[in-house]
């Protein structure tokens, strides 16, 4: 059952006309009217998304449903842009808009003195609209629209500032990159539909649900989406274009490369967990691939010297988490630790931001230190992200992985003490690498150049405001137990049989993770971080893999760049552009000269010559028609 | 031999030293005369042919023939003295540039 409602579209248009409003007009009217429409329909968006939960809940959390538009009909296929609001869509909107608000005001401060203001706020909330769309929709092909302009909006936001051609290339890296995942959802959309006729995602979960099932592999479906999800959640082995897209400002980088974005992936997983339910080996790979990435990340990002580089392999540890915990059946954890992640790596973009902002663009950690007591609302917002994300109670991150390391071993749908023991050491380099940052940037001794410290300053108000709200979130966050909420559409998975008695044992390890993480990190980075220079010397080969990124992209390019460029230069340009394309040309071409120059020769200039042609051809055709009279 | 016959024959003798005038002689102005000379042998050939076949429309085509040759002479005859003028020549092969 559900209930008709047309406040989803308004949800969905009002930062669509943002971006008009500031795309079309925005350098004419100046900066007040676009900070007013940039900021205000994203607001207004948030709060028409409170009033919508309100109708939610007045109607019993039946669904709402609201069927804007018929897209196209061919035969007896329609396709409809409906939109869908239940629990999980509640939860996404909430966060896209909310956070999305947050970070859009936070951005008037931050982007203040660019020159393309008005095109920042465009392209800011045309990001909402698509991502709107994509959390929203009712049919994977309305979610394939968003998805899509979220790429672009993310392509559009990493290569903003495009003179300068790394951050251009970042940007398009990022985009050819996501390609990838997309033929793997497309071939998973290709697949559905013509096996269920239909793409609306509540119908093809009650398809996967009932009895019989519908006549195609759960798991084929599920891995193809998943190869999708892989991509723009930036998990093994598509995930190389997060990092670089650090070249975009950092309040994009905490809206779309941290808070929502990227985790459009998990929501898709998630929503379809009708399909992965049925389909073990999927949610078995679901679980490799995201612990996988997980750990893996956390290892690189013991060593990044970029703060924001840190944060961003932070960023794709946490993704691995959330498909750790979809991937054992317990979407609703993975839900709950993206609701937690959006506010505290939010919060830590956007403190990152406010200490580039306060160095004049400094992102190095070796030439910062020592400015907690320079800018302190940015340290204290930052070490209350910092502890949240590290799983210090009773923050949001430690009820958030503290449930995922639970599922990892006791879940019944592929919980196992080998998967809980990565996710825990992994929740321990979690914690050291991010006290080492909060060491490095803010504790001990200043590392800055005196010109740097001379002019080292707090925020502006409009970006510290939002930074307290942030950690305000991240540190009560945890107590609305997203799981709980979902309970009814998702259920969590079944825990293994004699599980229950390490409830406990897992609690009380999780905390000391957290702790042990703190502690390792005041040890190594609290004295001069002598201890820390020791070990890294110790372990030359070690340290060089790890900062540069166990040469993935390195492999990249030598195993999949440089044979599709040689395919291309030699084979399709070299053979077939050059030699088959312009050599056909050029051949008709020499024919069509080598001819004229022939013909040519009898173009004498000479009037008796032509006149003696005319004779012999007149002869000729007087002798002709006599022979054939 | 009948006069009409005799007159065919004529026209063809008239029309055969046009052609041969045309390709062998040199001097612009005695080779627009032989053009003229064949054109009008084929008129002649017209007159004679209109005659034995006792056709009228012959006859009054061989009237506009001759206007049209008139204005035909009109144009050539300028032609060739702007050419003369150029190159104080009447010798054909001084005008070569056309060469391809």
């Amino acid at each position: 059952m559900s209930h008709a409602t047309s406040l989803p579209t308004l949800i969905v248009l009002l930062p669509l006309a943002g971006f008009l409003l500031n795309g079309l007009l925005g350098n004419r009217l100046g900066k007040r009217f676009v900070t007013v429409v940039g900021c205000g329909l994203p607001i207004a968006a948030f709060a028409m998304a409170l009033e919508c939960l309100a109708e939610l809940s007045a109607a019993g959390y039946s669904p709402l449903v609201d069927e804007a538009y018929t897209w196209f009909a061919a035969g007896s296929d329609k396709l409809d842009i409906a939109f869908y609001f239940d629990r999980l869509t509640a939860v996404m909107v909430l966060i896209v808009t909310g956070v999305g608000s947050l970070i859009h005001v936070y951005s008037t401060g931050y982007m203040k003195e660019d020159a393309s203001y008005a095109r920042y706020f465009a392209y800011l909330n045309l990001f909402l609209f698509f991502m709107l769309m994509l959390v929203l929709g009712r049919s994977l092909l309305v979610l394939f629209v968003g998805w899509e302009g979220v790429g672009l909006a993310s392509y559009l936001l990493i290569g903003f500032w495009f003179e300068d051609p790394a951050k251009a290339a970042a940007g398009k890296k990022a985009f050819i990159t996501n390609r990838v995942g997309d033929a793997g959802f497309l071939l998973g959309m290709f697949v559905l539909y013509s096996t269920l006729g239909t793409l609306e995602m509540d119908r093809i979960n009650a398809a996967f649900m009932a009895v019989p099932a519908p006549a195609v592999s759960a798991s084929l479906v599920g891995v193809l989406l998943f190869v999708g999800a892989c991509g723009k959640s930036a998990q093994i082995p598509l995930h190389v274009w997060l990092p670089d897209a650090m070249a975009g400002p950092t309040p994009v980088s905490a809206l779309i490369h941290a808070a929502t974005m990227v985790t459009a992936g998990v929501y898709l997983v998630a929503r379809m967990s009708g399909i992965y339910m049925h389909a073990p080996e999927a949610s078995a790979l679901v679980a490799g691939i995201g612990a996988a990435t997980a750990f893996f990340a956390a290892t690189v990002a013991l060593v990044q010297t970029d703060i924001k580089k840190v944060l961003a392999y932070s960023t794709l540890s946490q993704l691995g988490f959330m498909f750790v915990a979809a991937g054992v059946g317990a979407y609703g954890v993975a839900v709950f630790h993206l609701y937690t992640h959006a506010f505290f790596k939010a919060c830590l973009f956007l403190g990152a931001g406010s200490v580039i902002h306060a160095l004049s663009g400094e992102q190095d950690v070796r030439r910062m230190g020592g400015l907690a007591r320079r800018i302190p609302v940015t340290f204290w917002t930052f070490a209350v992200a910092t502890a949240a994300i590290a799983g210090i109670p009773p923050l949001a991150g430690f009820f958030s992985k503290d449930e995922i390391l639970w599922f990892a071993l006791a879940s019944a749908r592929g919980g196992s003490p080998l998967l809980f023991g990565v996710m825990a050491v992994t929740a321990l380099l979690t914690s050291f690498y991010m006290f080492r940052l909060l060491w490095l940037t803010f504790l001990g001794d200043s590392r800055m150049s005196a010109e740097a410290e001379h002019h080292v300053h707090e925020s502006p108000p409009s970006m510290t405001m939002v930074l307290v709200v942030l950690a305000a979130l991240s540190a009560v966050g945890g107590f609305f137990s997203i799981p709980h909420v979902l309970e009814p559409m998702l259920a969590l998975p079944a825990e293994a049989e004699g599980a229950e008695a390490w409830h406990s044992a897992v609690v009380a390890g999780s905390i000391a993770i957290a702790a042990a993480g703190l502690a390792g990190a005041a040890w190594f980075f609290g004295g001069k971080a002598e201890r820390a220079e020791r070990v890294r010397t110790a372990f030359p080969g070690l340290h060089r893999v790890l900062t540069n990124k166990y040469y993935v992209d390195e492999a990249y390019e030598k195993f999949l760049w440089a044979p599709l460029n040689w395919i291309s230069e030699r084979v399709f340009l070299g053979w077939g552009d050059r030699r088959l394309i312009d050599g056909s040309l050029h051949a008709i071409v020499a024919l069509g000269q080598g001819t004229a120059r022939l013909l040519s020769r009898l173009q004498t200039g000479n009037v008796h010559f032509y006149a003696f042609l005319t004779l012999a051809g007149l002869a000729a055709a007087l002798a002709w028609s006599l022979a054939h009279a | 031999m009948d006069s009409l016959q005799l007159l065919g024959w004529s026209s063809m003798a008239l029309f055969s030293i046009g052609l041969v005038g045309v390709v062998v002689r040199r001097n612009v102005l005695v080779m627009l005369m032989c053009m003229e000379l064949m054109l009008n042998a084929v008129n002649l050939a017209l007159v004679v042919f209109g005659q034995r076949a006792a056709a009228m429309e012959a006859t009054v085509l061989v009237f506009l023939v001759f206007v049209v040759a008139a204005a035909e002479i009109a144009i050539a005859i300028p032609i060739v003295l702007l050419l003369v003028r150029r190159r104080r020549s009447m010798d054909a092969d001084s005008y070569m540039e056309l060469r391809g």
